[in-house]
């Protein structure tokens, strides 16, 4: 029996009117990548929050290595590692600075602050930035950086807020390489984000959020045979012709079509063979999309798929005190 | 729903407590600090420019037309403390950017996840802004001593009123340790701060004295703490009746401390 590295049970947060967490329950198996896949506002960081011991739920009770986040905190906070989403660095530190301050403040053996700060600097390719002050470190490195920071004390467990957002695609990719390079070291990781293909590149498990729930509970696969692995939207303008050629295409194709006023989205399991039909069918009726989008499903398609509405961006996920500082938290 | 959590593991070497860690945690983030006043100087350029304008404002051009009713001793001699004070005063903004700084940055949510002293960041930040303060008031008497500044008492009376406005200075920073954590946003702090501390450090003995008031104001403007700190460490350094004057400082540091330090706890506790 593999045991679980996180356990919450029915965890619910309140910030004023808000309901952060709505009862969540979860269950993290140690040594995976769980993926917590929701839109800003949806109670993910809220969730993180609470696991790392930074805020105090309101009811329901989580245990990190069986440690209880609430009664247990300082035990929980001597196994894990935390990177959010604002890179917690401070920027007026050198990148050695930082990790040795984080190193000190983990409580490590004092001996060993500096040879793992370089460690880390090595393995995150900031040692020739090492001991420049942060404020001259692009947005990419100073997101490595935090992340190394919440590595100091090696955590069997960590926490990644939205680690990817605002990143370029290359810094990205690294990212991803280096999340996948800890799990197969044994680290168990739990991460949030609003990309459907972050969680699906990253987690054997995938938790859908939204306002402070958990949607659905699967992995990647399972959710994503419920959506396709195409979606093609036309646009099609005019009186009632996107209806006529909905009721066309719903005839002749065996996928999934949708109408949403003057849009159709076809979702698909055949890939670009799709378009091609479906603009032979319209070309047939004498009918052409006036706009044409082919992409792969997104975190609003699992919305749509699961809750029949759109994913909303909020903005009430956070301590209501904190709404001018922290623009958009999720 | 069934939970398979692992069984709760024996305390490993990871729960084995460092000796003296509080203390370790506090000169982390001192440390810390103090190496934001050396990497970006403009932070305590500015901490030092406005007192030093200050000093040559009222020393050569208001001070000319000062009258000082009573006194056995130049205006210089009057102005130095409270400079001193005023110094202290406005420099406690800083405790109130660095705190909520470190909130908008989400430094603040890091020191929450870790194995630190609750008590470190305060500790900390305030000790940081102590040390600069000690560096910023020498600083200041060196520029009075250029502008003909005089101690009349003794070089205990000297250190004693360094002491005095010491004290008060790590009292007002943890007023506005408070004051950065409730705002959490460094402009909004400072913005706040400037109408509290204008009319404590104007409507004051910093500066002139309380009998050239009107009436109504010199009830305020004699047991205000700034003045009553101002009061008793002119006594120290120029002479006359000391007791009464370093009583009702003290008391108005033991005060602010006791009021405000919970305060500041309270809402570093939960802030994120």
């Amino acid at each position: 029996m593999t045991s679980n590295a996180i356990v919450v049970e029915d965890l619910h947060k309140r910030f004023g009117d808000v309901e952060a967490l709505a009862g969540i329950d979860l269950e993290v198996a140690e040594g995976t990548v769980f993926g917590l896949l929701g839109p800003n506002g949806a109670g993910k960081t809220t969730a993180v929050r609470v696991l790392a011991t930074v805020l105090q739920p309101d009811g329901g009770r989580a245990e990190v290595l069986g440690y209880d986040v609430v009664g247990q905190a300082e035990a929980v906070r001597r196994r894990i590692g935390l990177a959010g989403q604002y890179a917690a660095v401070d920027p007026n530190l050198t990148g050695r600075e930082n990790l040795r301050m984080v190193g000190l403040l983990a409580q490590l053996v004092r001996s060993r602050i500096l040879p793992r700060a370089a460690e880390l600097l090595e393995r995150f390719d900031l040692t020739s930035a090492a001991d420049r002050p942060l404020r001259t470190y692009s947005g990419g490195m100073r997101r490595r950086l935090d992340i190394a920071a919440s590595l100091m004390q090696r955590p069997p467990v960590l926490f990644l807020d939205e680690p990817t957002t605002g990143l370029d695609i290359t810094s990205r990719n690294e990212l991803w390489e280096m999340i996948r390079e800890l799990v197969n070291e044994g680290t168990t990781v739990l991460l949030t984000t609003q990309y459907l293909e972050e969680a699906d590149r990253l987690a054997g498990r995938i938790a859908v959020v939204d306002e402070g729930r958990v949607i659905a509970n699967d992995t990647p696969e399972a959710l994503k045979s419920q959506l396709g692995s195409t979606v093609v939207e036309m646009d099609v303008r005019g009186n009632g012709r996107a209806q006529d050629a909905v009721r066309v295409l719903s005839v002749r194709l065996s996928d999934r079509v949708e109408q949403e006023g003057e849009r159709i989205r076809i979702t698909s399991e055949r890939g670009a063979d799709v378009l091609i039909e479906a603009l032979r069918i319209l070309d047939d009726q004498g009918m052409a999309p006036d706009a044409l989008t082919v992409r792969e499903p997104s975190l609003d398609d699992v919305f749509l798929a699961l809750t029949g509405h759109h994913a909303e961006d909020k903005q009430e996920d956070k301590q209501p005190e904190l709404a001018t500082s922290k623009g958009g938290a999720a | 729903m069934s939970s398979t959590a692992v069984s709760v593991p024996a305390t490993d070497d990871r729960d084995r407590r460092i000796p003296f860690g509080a203390a370790r945690d506090i000169y982390a983030i001192t440390q810390r600090n103090l190496i934001a006043y050396r990497r970006v100087p403009q932070l305590l350029v500015f901490s030092t420019i406005q007192p030093v304008i200050f000093v040559l404002m009222f020393r050569y051009v208001f001070g000319g037309a000062i009258t000082l009713r009573g006194l056995p001793y130049p205006y210089v001699d009057f102005l130095m403390p409270g400079i001193f004070t005023q110094t202290v005063v406005f420099g406690a903004i800083a405790t109130a950017i660095g705190l909520s700084t470190d909130v908008k940055s989400g430094l603040m949510e890091r020191f929450h996840s870790l194995p630190m002293a609750r008590s470190a960041v305060l500790a900390g930040r305030t000790m940081a802004d102590l040390i600069r303060n000690v560096f910023v008031v020498v600083l200041m008497m060196v520029v009075g001593f250029l502008v003909g500044w005089r101690i009349h008492t003794n070089v205990f009376g000297l250190i004693s009123g360094a002491l005095l406005v010491m004290l008060f200075a790590y009292a007002m920073s943890w007023v506005f340790a408070t004051v950065g954590l409730a705002v959490g946003d460094p402009e909004t702090a400072q913005a706040a701060a400037f109408p509290v501390l204008a009319p404590l450090v104007f409507a004051s003995s910093a500066f002139v004295q309380v009998e050239s008031m009107p009436a109504w104001l010199q009830v305020f403007a004699r047991n205000q703490p700034v003045s009553v700190t101002v009061s008793a460490v002119r006594a120290l350094v120029n002479g006359g009746p000391t007791a009464i004057y370093v009583e009702h400082s003290l008391a108005w540091c033991i005060g602010i401390l006791v009021v405000f330090a919970p305060i500041a706890v309270r809402l570093y506790r939960r802030a994120v």
